[in-house]
């Protein structure tokens, strides 16, 4: 069953068509499906389709989504439920991050664009580009909860400020998980792994957007919610 | 990725060291059997915690051997919160998903392991820790925490001013079931995945075994819930730990010595709503893997089609999706307005329709079947009768208006011990008889099959349904002793009767580990199809190869293609080509 698979380069290259099938490279298209040759959606012994990996991705996308739908629900509930909910001025470091955030985005589109065209070069920049306003998003977070702390509000001084915390803290985490991604996929060895790098390359940004737009949300709940 | 390290990655031998191939693999089917070796030992404790505070309840004033005297009544919490959460989420969550899941999924769909090899290693590794982390609690100074597996705030929220077992073992506890959400979440990340990417050519959604369809919807109802329990589990750690007040009122006094605590403005119900939108769905992780393996094991063993495949499959989906809809009706008597208790019953009673659908489907599958008893069989079989039994209490529950006295008494324990508990301990049971030849190449032996499972049939009824009668004459949950409540005092027969049912069902399951243990080395050697079975598992060694099969199998028909008229053969694999079943027609 030993399919000849592309190697790094002709995956790189062929990106945008695999991208139009829908299909990464390895997995046989449906209509290829001669007799002992399993294709369609079937697995091939000793490995997966690459799409695979989207698949998985898009199911770990809908678990983060319901960890936070709980935060946000509790966040709604606990808030009118209660009498003793203060709002407080959010910082306002946090447009900025908010704006680094957005423009992370279109900077690892970028970066994708760059690996399409099978050009190394430009896509480590982008990519690197990406990761460092990713770790700049963090620091702007972090400034802000300084910020916050200097003016006496801490994560149990009241309702709102409790959610605030939790809710910066736990999509700073997994922003964080996205930023070591981003670095693992710059310095992996792809000539030893199952997966490739553009599919990586696209696992990374898919996730990057859904952070993206989950902080736009979260940033509206906390600053119009409250 | 080049051809060569393609061909190397996934050479078709297993690792050769025994830590690789052993403890840390990545072959499904060892992680299967690990999750199952992991149940069993939880079951045995869980099981034995059982028969402690079964003891306390038929003797209340005799001593406990290991408790220094008669048993407090807070060692009597303890004792009963572990017990459930032991075996809710390390026993009904870890063996019929996790544990046959794993083990044959990939097989069943024709895949030669899981879509995330690695990824399921580090789920049962967590899974390991947290049920570690778990029973640690028993060894923490004031011992395990006595809020009950709900961990209901205040009681969970404040630390041990609320109790011994509340400071230490309660933040372990959370601990513990935090880990367990993460290992679950990527477990039913990779469940889903493998069912929709990793099937073989020809297995179409409407082939699938209805097994593969149980652990499909489990996994996408795991997949939903266990974030909202992750969540609510760390808002319950910063109100432990961190001063904060999600769940804490104001106001709160626990003893004439100490102030108020400091806490204000939390509710007690986010937590319960929280926890009961998991909480529901996770009584069908539990039960429908079950459902698929009975469906699966009663057409084996009746020669006959699963009557009424898509309805069946459908009906799985159905209940799925209802599960998430219905998490109130455990908080009926929470003050709740009537409105939207009227909205939860009229959901849950729509629960009884898809669950209707699959009785009337299992009996049609029984009806003029050429039934072979087995052991597996027979568990099959108790499954159908615990489900029905069960479910029906489940009506009463579902109306508000007799949930409000019956919700914290005996009744519901008897309820949800046969709907949930034991019913789906029966689909364990029947998994393990079904499939023990193909995962261990030998049968276990009949006669304490059968043996056991009439012990353990009688039992589950002689147990539980005196409950129901207890609940109805008003006998309250969580009481570890009846003295000086003359009501409680005149059950003390039936609380004896039940604590000596409880002694002889458990030594009853000596059978099964006698059984199994003897059966590893001494069984009747089973070959490749020892039940004359059609599914793709029973096309391959006993037990099969890493890599599951030399070449991946081509699919070209439903699973269930018994006993079909004009053959030699009652049984026609998914696997034959209809070339191969030509020449098989009489």
């Amino acid at each position: 069953m030993a399919q000849t698979l592309p190697t790094t380069e002709e995956a790189l290259t062929s990106q945008v068509e695999l991208d139009d099938s829908g299909l990464g490279p390895g997995g046989a298209g449906p209509g290829e499906s001669g007799p002992g040759g399993p294709g369609g959606s079937g697995g091939y012994l000793g490995g997966v389709p690459q799409r695979t990996y989207l698949t998985g991705l898009t199911m770990g996308l809908a678990a983060i989504l319901m960890f936070f739908m709980a935060f946000v629900s509790a966040f709604i509930v606990r808030k009118g439920l209660s009498n003793d909910w203060r709002a407080f001025p959010l910082p306002s470091i946090l447009y900025v991050n908010t704006l680094i955030l957005l423009a992370s985005s279109f900077t690892i589109q970028a970066a994708r664009r760059r690996l399409a065209r099978a050009d190394a070069a430009g896509f480590r920049h982008w990519w690197f580009m990406t990761t460092a306003l990713g770790l700049l998003f963090l620091a702007g977070q972090w400034t802000a909860w300084r910020q916050l702390a200097r003016e006496g509000v801490y994560l149990a001084t009241n309702p709102s400020s409790s959610f605030f915390y939790v809710l910066t803290a736990a999509h700073g985490l997994h922003l964080l998980g996205g930023i070591v991604a981003l670095v693992a996929i710059a310095f992996w060895n792809w000539k030893r792994a199952r997966i490739t790098r553009a599919t990586a390359a696209e696992m990374a940004a898919v996730y990057w957007h859904f952070l993206d737009g989950l902080w736009i949300f979260l940033f509206l709940l906390l600053k119009l919610g409250q | 990725m080049s051809a060569e390290a393609h061909v190397v990655s996934h050479a078709p031998h297993a690792p050769r060291g025994f830590i690789r191939r052993y403890i840390f693999s990545t072959d499904h089917k060892v992680i299967g059997i690990q999750y199952w070796l992991l149940a069993l030992a939880a079951v045995s404790v869980g099981m034995v915690l059982s028969w402690l505070f079964r003891a306390h309840l038929a003797w209340p004033n005799a001593a406990i051997p290991g408790f220094g005297g008669v048993m407090k009544p807070e060692q009597y919490l303890a004792l009963v919160t572990m017990h459930g959460t032991i075996m809710i989420f390390f026993v009904l969550t870890v063996a019929p998903q996790s544990g046959f899941g794993n083990y044959f999924l990939p097989i069943q769909i024709g895949a030669d392991d899981m879509a995330f090899p690695r990824l399921n290693m580090l789920s049962f590794w967590i899974t390991f820790v947290a049920f570690l982390v778990l029973v640690s609690a028993f060894f923490t100074s004031a011992g395990a925490p006595i809020n009950g597996w709900t961990s209901y705030p205040p009681l969970s929220a404040v630390g041990s001013i609320a109790g011994p077992g509340q400071g230490t073992g309660e933040t372990l506890w959370v601990i513990s079931i935090a880990l367990f959400c993460l290992a679950s979440l990527l477990t039913a990340l990779n469940f889903i995945s493998t069912t929709i990417e990793m099937r073989t050519q020809g297995m179409s959604l409407m082939r699938m075994p209805l097994t593969v369809w149980g652990w499909f919807v489990t996994a996408v109802l795991g997949l939903l819930a266990f974030g909202v329990l992750l969540a609510a589990c760390i808002l319950v750690l910063l109100d432990r730990l961190a001063a904060t007040s999600f769940f804490i009122p104001a106001g709160l006094v626990f003893s004439d010595t100490q102030p108020p605590l400091t806490h204000a403005g939390g509710s007690p119900l986010l937590w319960e709503h929280l926890f009961w939108f998991f909480g529901h769905p996770e009584v069908y992780i539990a039960i429908l893997p079950a459902m698929g393996i009975t469906s699966h094991v009663l057409s084996s063993f009746s020669r006959k089609p699963v009557f009424g495949y898509k309805a069946m499959a459908y009906s799985l989906c159905a209940i799925g999706f209802l599960s998430f809809t219905v998490w109130g009706h455990h908080m009926f008597v929470s003050g709740m307005s009537p409105y939207s208790a009227l909205a939860f019953s009229f959901l849950t009673l729509a629960i009884g329709v898809p669950s209707a659908i699959k009785t009337f489907n299992w009996l049609g599958t029984l009806w003029g079947g050429r039934i072979h008893f087995t052991a597996a069989m027979l568990f099959a079989i108790g499954f159908v009768s615990l489900f029905v039994t069960g479910g029906l209490s489940g009506l009463f529950l579902a109306q508000p208006s007799i949930d409000l006295p019956l919700h914290d008494t005996y009744f519901v324990i008897a309820h949800f011990h046969i709907v949930m508990g034991v019913a789906a301990i029966f689909g364990i049971f029947a998994g393990t008889y079904y499939w023990f030849p193909k995962m261990f190449g030998r049968k276990m032996n009949e006669k304490l099959g059968k043996a056991h499972f009439w012990i353990t049939f009688a039992g589950a009824y002689l147990i539980f349904m005196p409950m129901h009668w207890m609940g109805i004459m008003g006998a309250l949950r969580r009481y570890a002793d009846p003295g000086g409540l003359p009501f409680l005092e005149r059950m003390a027969p039936i609380d004896l009767f039940i604590t000596i049912a409880a002694f002889i069902t458990g030594a009853a399951q000596l059978l099964f580990y006698f059984n199994f243990f003897w059966s590893l080395r001494h069984g009747e050697k089973a070959g490749e199809n020892p039940w004359h079975a059609t599914t793709l598992e029973w096309t391959i060694p006993s037990p099969p190869p890493h890599g599951n099969f030399v070449e991946i199998p081509r699919v070209y028909r439903g699973p269930y293609e018994y006993g079909l008229p004009g053959y030699k053969e009652d049984f026609l694999p998914q696997h034959l080509t209809p070339e191969q079943v030509a020449k098989m027609a009489t």
